[in-house]
């Protein structure tokens, strides 16, 4: 029995009230809340490549919410929430699994931060406990406590709620909803550049022609620098390599997300079995969607000194994204100087596990032309005021 | 018994292996499939999804069917049996789809080579050794790596009798003479797995003899190359048909090739079917090599005329426009017969089928150029219809192919490119003088493809199929178990791109990386969308090449090795001593030191009563040492810190903080100004490498016009704080002619002198409040100078602190730690050093604490904390809030950042940050740590001794 | 692994270096005469083009020293590099 199809094939129409730039997650999602909460249906997504082909089709999958400060609580919980009802939402298997994060602490200053953000989550409405290294092993009993490692396991930070889903099933569950309720999804189509009229924009050129827009939604990832160099709007970002790889399929080994922000690893294991692990981004600027070879060797000498029992499988894919990175190591959310113009962007490593809450939240503001209340400590104003959100000074890892 | 040896096992080379048990007779050396299908087992392995019989397919790392793990040393979770050499007691087991990873097993080592050359050449068949040859006689430097244990493994058997004659008499000499080439490096057993930025390459070199010895199992070469050619050659496709996965069909090339390199027949009886010469070659060989070929078919109309008539010759009929439409299987499901039917030209069944009894099914659907390293970076293909498969198109910076890997399948052709293309490279490299300048390749046509003279050209051909068949059963990745059903089933939910399409259905997903699976799904797709090969493009291909064991990616860089520890000149004695360390950036630090029974909180009280009522003392040597030198050294220090350095006076010592551009506290600490040129400024322990970087920066790439030298001398010092109102007592022993009263040697001034006669630099510093002496020493005499401490200190109980009691004293002080205090959202301002904080300068970041934000004044700021129960030591960490938390979200106000129970003040005490925390002393809030909400009295951040009376003693 | 050409020290792997950023982005002559939005853009915004770009890496295990790179960070061809303050091949597309 043949299916149905996901999404129609569609060629651009001339005009669309919103057109969303970017058919990454994010960019499906602002487009289906876009349509379902407010309404606005002749919606187009546009996309250079394939549909969710960019950081969706390359990132590890982790889906969590415990962030130390109040704006990032906020946001990512907001998210978790959302995420918790996707399946039932978009009527699609999305292998939403909350089998738990456990973030590891290694040194007494990790202990004392990671308390910090349990405590903080706790009082923020967010599920956290605090794991001794006999607690973590029994989660992970795979994993090596013993007090003579390089860095030691000191604890962790264990949020159960926190998991992984598939981001396939979840771009295309969007991506189908979305479809549903009248939204263009327009592949091979790259937006080269912006429409104006003074300081509002009012379309988009594309590779296919122009096409006017009423409002336009940036969600171009590692890509939004380039975009906005067309209208000389200039943003705090960085785009940055990220890599991730997986391991031939194995039995299960581990059932749970294991991060480290210290020794740089972490780790989970997906439905089909493979191993998939990541670590922080190279350090140069770089659209090459490939780092350095160095970064996977030094990930894996951070992995099997915790995880003994993966020296025997194998690395069989390594690949890796475009990540735009702001200062704070937070998002941009919100408007921008051009009228009609809306931001979605810096989200460095952390914007698959926001993808349902940034979709809803940006939908919101773009709707009505003001930052949602969860997206207002995110405009570019803090960087002019100072107020930043300052995820990894707070030790908090970004991943 | 359908396999069987054409060539017995020569004397001297017998050897034993066992499979699921079974012990079978094995030629050393050969590979296990060879073995395998000598003896023959058929069945391998299952399927990964699906419990279907799977046997061997193919020749190499093409392989998708027979996956086996290695319980032998050295253990292998997975590989491809076709890859796995035998040797006697080799133990090996199917593996049906998941390995198993071996909790408790150690892992064969791996260690890690570098090397570089002027001409890296992958790939060791015709196209290789010629190009590896004439790149060597340019005068390069020369690595040639290939995957087999031999060089010129990959041109056998697939060519007729009189080429294959002709490339082996071509070679053999040649292959000889490598090992003459003083400046070529030949690499056996190693697999080229990526190709990365500038010339990297990395190669897995496999070792498993070396298992026996001990030694490295594997070696990750990282191989800079100035060019590199790839020679990588090909790999043959299948054709998609119903029941193409039952253990009997094989790629043809591998059926030939198991024969002519291995002595290996892997059936009797066989039926060859094929869309090119080639197929009908293979079929000349099998038959050559002893097969009895039950029927040939060709889809094409017109088959080259050559290999029909060497069949001819030899009795044998070729079936033309004519393929296999389904395969029947016998006992356990292994191909028994083939149905052979006429098929038109999209391979749809015309007629009825012929059903052939057979034990092996030969099948070449063509060949498709190994051109995945050149895509790893950025290299790019093109379809080629003449002849039916991708080749490369556009090849990144360096990196040129040659050979089959080209579409150069003509074996004569082939080295003549190698050889033209080998030679250029190595001239480029010779000429420049790195990889970096990323010169484009010159077109000197060795892209350019070069069709075998006299040969018909391929069809492209993907899938047979008739009226009835089961496109469940259809397997197009026989590893990923994925289907043209499941291709179907992809297109039906409108993916229409082919990465899509590989994600819906798993194709090209499996450790094989989907070689035999890969182009034939592009050609599905483009016949179900009506597409041309190019618009539907092939998936990204994504290093490694082949798969690398996690071992021999982490290499030797485990436990001590993964970050060396840095430890101090005393760091032994501490281990003596009975001391528990803590990891402080790279330094292994004590952080107390335990007496027999005594746990961390005993300890800390003993240690810090010692320093206030007695001496301690502190190791201090990790605290960071740079020395700021030069004319220019205080304006300098001006602009870094926030506080003034040029004033200060020679032979004086300050405390300074200085902060990042945006006026966050970066790091603190005390400068000592030597004379007027030179300063020597402390940093926090994990903080050296930072602020000297830090100084680098600023004073390079800022202020290149300030005459100012900056050296890290924190290893070149030991350091021992003596602490504690005993502590003159203590260096009056050490260093009785020197005036160490209150008067003589003032707080905040440094000495240079001699301790024991060893050169020593005195600071009167004080980070507990107690009188203090900084004694630093040469490193080298650190040990000697901390046990006569020791020694000198004995008759007043002298006793050792580590960080912990450190961190009490000088938290009773009111004093922050860069780290507990700060989190790099925090000014000096808001831990209370807006004293430090320069009105008359500028200084890097104050501008910034003049913004909005950074100027509020209900910013979170350092205040005391006193739990109301003195007994309670509130948790670092917890989270202060104004209310016992009722329901959530609680509006959190601040945190505590460190936390101790007193000797001094005989009760708990801790800092925190509170918003407008100065303003609130006296008021009550609550420490919330996990279900505990604990009230604390907010109070000033000095505790003990405010007057500062006792630093003199 | 990314061979960054070091003016002093040649052609030496990236893992010896650290990374700096855009180059010449000059601490402002005087801070105080910029208000929050442009002391904002100095602290903050940095040029991230997809293309050449002239950045900064500091040699760390090697002679300590800032050097400027025009690198494309599409392809990551390096033009090459120079002292900090020297000028720099330009490139363009």
């Amino acid at each position: 029995m043949t299916p149905e199809p996901l999404w129609k094939t569609r060629e651009p129409a001339a005009s669309y009230d919103a057109v969303v730039v970017g058919a990454g997650g994010h960019g499906l999602a602002t487009a289906y809340y876009l349509a379902r909460d407010h309404g606005i249906t002749n919606v187009a997504v546009l996309e250079r490549g394939w549909l969710a082909g960019g950081n969706m089709a390359r990132n590890t999958q982790i889906v969590r919410s415990n962030y130390l400060w109040d704006a990032s609580a906020g946001l990512y919980e907001h998210a978790l929430r959302l995420w918790e009802g996707l399946e039932n939402e978009l009527d699609r298997e999305l292998e939403f699994s909350q089998r738990g994060v456990l973030n590891l602490a290694h040194t007494t200053h990790d202990v004392r931060e990671s308390v910090r953000r349990v405590n903080a989550n706790r009082l923020n409405g967010i599920d956290a406990e605090w794991l001794d290294p006999e607690e973590v092993k029994k989660l992970v009993p795979i994993i090596n406590i013993s007090p003579e490692l390089r860095y030691p396991v000191m604890g962790a930070t264990y949020q159960p709620r926190a998991g992984i889903a598939d981001h396939d099933q979840v771009a295309w569950g969007y991506a189908a909803a979305a479809d549903r309720l009248g939204v263009h999804l327009i592949e091979g189509c790259e937006v080269t550049g912006f429409q104006r009229s003074g300081d509002r924009i009012t379309g988009v050129h594309t590779s296919r022609g122009p096409i006017a827009a009423g409002r336009v939604a940036l969600c171009a990832a590692g890509h939004t620098s380039v975009l906005l160099d067309t209208l000389g709007l200039r943003l705090p970002l960085q785009s940055h390599p990220l890599q991730a790889l997986v391991t031939q399929l194995v039995e299960p080994v581990i059932d749970t997300v294991v991060m480290s922000n210290t020794v740089h690893v972490y780790v989970s294991q997906v439905a089909k079995g493979e191993l998939v692990m990541g670590a922080g981004i190279d350090a140069y600027n770089g659209y090459g969607r490939r780092g350095s070879f160095r970064t996977i060797e030094r990930e894996m000498e951070a992995a099997l000194a915790l995880y003994p029992v993966f020296a025997h499988s194998h690395l069989l894919r390594s690949w890796g994204g475009i990540v735009d990175v702001s200062p704070d190591a937070s998002p941009i959310i919100g408007r921008t100087p051009f009228e009609g113009l809306y931001v979605n962007c810096g989200w460095g490593t952390g914007g698959y596990k926001a993808t349902p809450g940034a979709g809803h939240v940006l939908a919101d503001t773009v709707a009505n032309d003001r930052p949602h209340p969860l997206a207002e400590p995110y405009a570019l104003e803090r960087f002019t005021s100072g107020a930043l959100i300052d995820e990894h000074g707070a030790a908090a890892v970004a991943h | 018994m359908t396999g069987f040896r054409s060539v017995p096992v020569p004397a001297g080379s017998e050897a034993t292996v066992s499979f699921n048990g079974r012990e079978l007779a094995a030629r050393a050396g050969e590979p296990l499939a060879a073995t395998l299908l000598a003896n023959g087992v058929r069945t391998v392995a299952s399927g990964v999804y699906t419990d279907r019989p799977r046997g061997i397919v193919g020749l190499g790392t093409e392989e998708p069917c027979g996956y086996v793990r290695v319980d032998s040393p050295p253990i292998e979770s997975m590989a491809q049996a076709t890859r796995v050499e035998t040797h006697d007691g080799l133990c090996a087991r199917s593996l049906n789809g998941y390995a198993r990873l071996p909790e408790g097993e150690e892992a064969p080592r791996g260690d890690r080579v570098w090397a570089h050359c002027d001409v890296l050449v992958v790939g060791a068949g015709p196209a290789g050794i010629a190009a590896a040859t004439a790149a060597a006689r340019a005068g390069a430097r020369v690595i040639l790596a290939c995957d087999a244990p031999q060089p010129g493994g990959g041109l056998a058997g697939e060519w007729d009798a009189a080429e294959g004659t002709a490339a082996r008499e071509w070679q053999e000499p040649r292959i000889a003479a490598l090992r003459d080439e003083p400046e070529l490096r030949l690499l056996t057993r190693t697999t080229v797995t990526g190709l990365y930025d500038h010339g990297e390459v990395v190669a897995l070199e496999r070792r498993p003899h070396a298992a026996a010895s001990g030694g490295a199992v594997h070696r990750l070469w990282h191989i800079r190359a100035g060019r590199t050619v790839l020679a990588t050659g090909s790999c043959e496709r299948p054709i998609v048909f119903e029941g193409n996965d039952r253990p009997g069909v094989m790629l043809a090339g591998a059926a030939v090739g198991y024969a002519r390199r291995h002595g290996v027949l892997a059936g009797q009886r066989a039926v060859v079917f094929g869309c090119h010469d080639e197929a009908l070659w293979a079929a000349v060989a099998l038959h050559e090599a002893g097969a009895t070929i039950v029927a040939v078919a060709d889809a094409r109309p017109a088959p080259g005329p050559a290999p029909v008539a060497a069949l001819y010759e030899r009795g044998i009929g070729v079936l033309t426009a004519s393929g296999v439409t389904r395969t029947t299987g016998g006992s356990g499901g292994v191909l028994s017969a083939a149905t052979v039917a006429p098929i038109d030209s999209d391979g749809n069944a015309t007629g009825e089928g012929r059903s052939f009894p057979c034990d092996l099914l030969a099948v070449s659907g063509g060949h498709d150029p190994a051109t995945a390293l050149a895509a790893h970076s950025g290299g790019r293909k093109r379809w080629s219809p003449e002849h039916a498969a991708f080749l490369p198109d556009q090849t990144p910076p360096g990196v040129r192919l040659a050979g089959a890997a080209a579409g150069t399948r003509n074996p004569a052709a082939a080295r003549d490119q190698g050889e033209r293309v080998g030679h250029a490279a190595a001239v480029e490299a010779l000429a420049h003088e790195s990889a970096t300048d990323g010169a484009e390749v010159a077109d000197d046509g060795a892209a350019a493809p070069v069709v075998g003279s006299g040969h018909t050209p391929p069809m492209a051909l993907w899938t047979v199929a008739d009226a009835r068949t089961d496109e469940r059963r259809a397997f197009v990745d026989l590893h990923r178990d994925a289907t043209l059903a499941d291709i179907r089933d992809a297109i039906g939910a409108g993916m229409t791109s082919i990465e899509h399409i590989k994600r819906y259905t798993t194709i090209g997903t499996g450790p094989d990386q989907g070689r035999t699976s890969g182009v034939p799904a592009t050609g599905i797709v483009a016949g179900l969308l009506d597409r041309t090969m190019d618009e539907v493009g092939g998936t990204g291909s994504r290093p490694p090449w082949v798969p690398i064991p996690l071992t021999a990616v982490a290499g030797r860089e485990l436990g001590e090795l993964f970050d060396p520890a840095r430890r101090t000149p005393m760091h032994d004695w501490h281990v003596a001593q009975g001391a528990v360390f803590e990891d402080v950036g790279q330094w292994k630090r004590p952080r107390y030191f335990p007496r027999e029974g005594e746990d961390m909180r005993a300890a800390l009280q003993r240690e810090c009563r010692a320093a206030r009522e007695s001496v301690g003392a502190l190791d201090a040597s990790t605290l960071g040492k740079i020395m700021v030198e030069g004319r220019d050294a205080g304006t300098f220090l001006d602009r870094i810190y926030a506080n003034n350095f040029s004033t200060l006076r020679p032979g004086r010592c300050r405390y300074g903080v200085m902060c990042t551009a945006d006026g966050m506290v970066l790091d603190d600490g005390v400068a000592v100004r030597l004379s007027d040129t030179q300063y020597m400024c402390t940093t926090t322990s994990g903080n050296a490498d930072t602020v000297r970087a830090w100084l680098e920066e600023w004073a390079q790439t800022e202020w290149p016009e300030l005459c100012v030298h900056i050296t890290d001398v924190t290893d070149h010092w030991a350091t021992i704080s003596v602490v504690g109102p005993r502590s003159r007592d203590v260096m009056a022993r050490l260093a009785p002619r020197e005036d160490l009263s209150a008067e003589g040697f003032a707080f905040m001034t440094y000495r240079d002198t001699t301790v024991l006669g060893v050169p020593a630099r005195i600071l009167r510093v004080s980070f507990t409040g107690e009188l203090t002496f900084e004694v630093n020493v040469p490193a080298w005499y650190g040990r000697a100078i901390w046990e006569a401490v020791m020694a000198a200190g004995h008759p007043y109980g002298i006793t050792p602190y580590g960080t912990e009691g450190m961190h009490l004293l000088r938290a009773e002080k009111g004093f922050i730690v860069v780290g507990h205090e700060t989190d790099g959202t925090v000014t000096p301002v808001d831990v209370g050093l807006g004293w430090a904080v320069s009105k008359r300068k500028d200084f890097v970041g104050k501008r910034s604490l003049w913004r909005p934000d950074t100027a509020r004044e209900d910013r979170q700021q350092l205040v005391g904390l006193m739990p109301e129960d003195g007994d309670h030591v509130v948790a670092e960490g917890a989270q202060l809030v104004a209310e016992r938390p009722g329901s959530v979200p609680v509006s959190m106000q601040g945190h505590v950042t460190s936390s101790y129970l007193s000797p001094a003040l005989g009760r708990s005490f801790a800092l925190g940050l509170l918003s407008q925390g100065r303003e609130r002393h006296g008021d009550r809030v609550y420490a919330v740590h996990l279900d505990e909400a604990v009230p604390v009295t907010v109070t000033d951040p000095v505790f003990y001794d405010k007057e500062g009376s006792r630093r003199d003693g | 692994m990314l061979l960054i050409p070091c003016p002093w020290c040649g052609p030496r792997d990236e893992a010896e270096f650290r990374y700096g950023g855009q180059a010449r982005v000059a601490y402002p002559e005087d801070p105080w005469a910029l208000d929050d939005t442009a002391w904002a853009e100095y602290l903050f915004v940095r040029d991230n083009p997809e293309g050449w770009f002239a950045e900064r890496w500091f040699h760390t295990a090697g002679c300590r020293r800032w050097c400027d790179v025009m690198r494309d960070t599409a392809t990551n061809r390096v033009a090459g590099s120079a002292p900090t303050g020297a000028s720099l091949t330009e490139v363009t597309k």
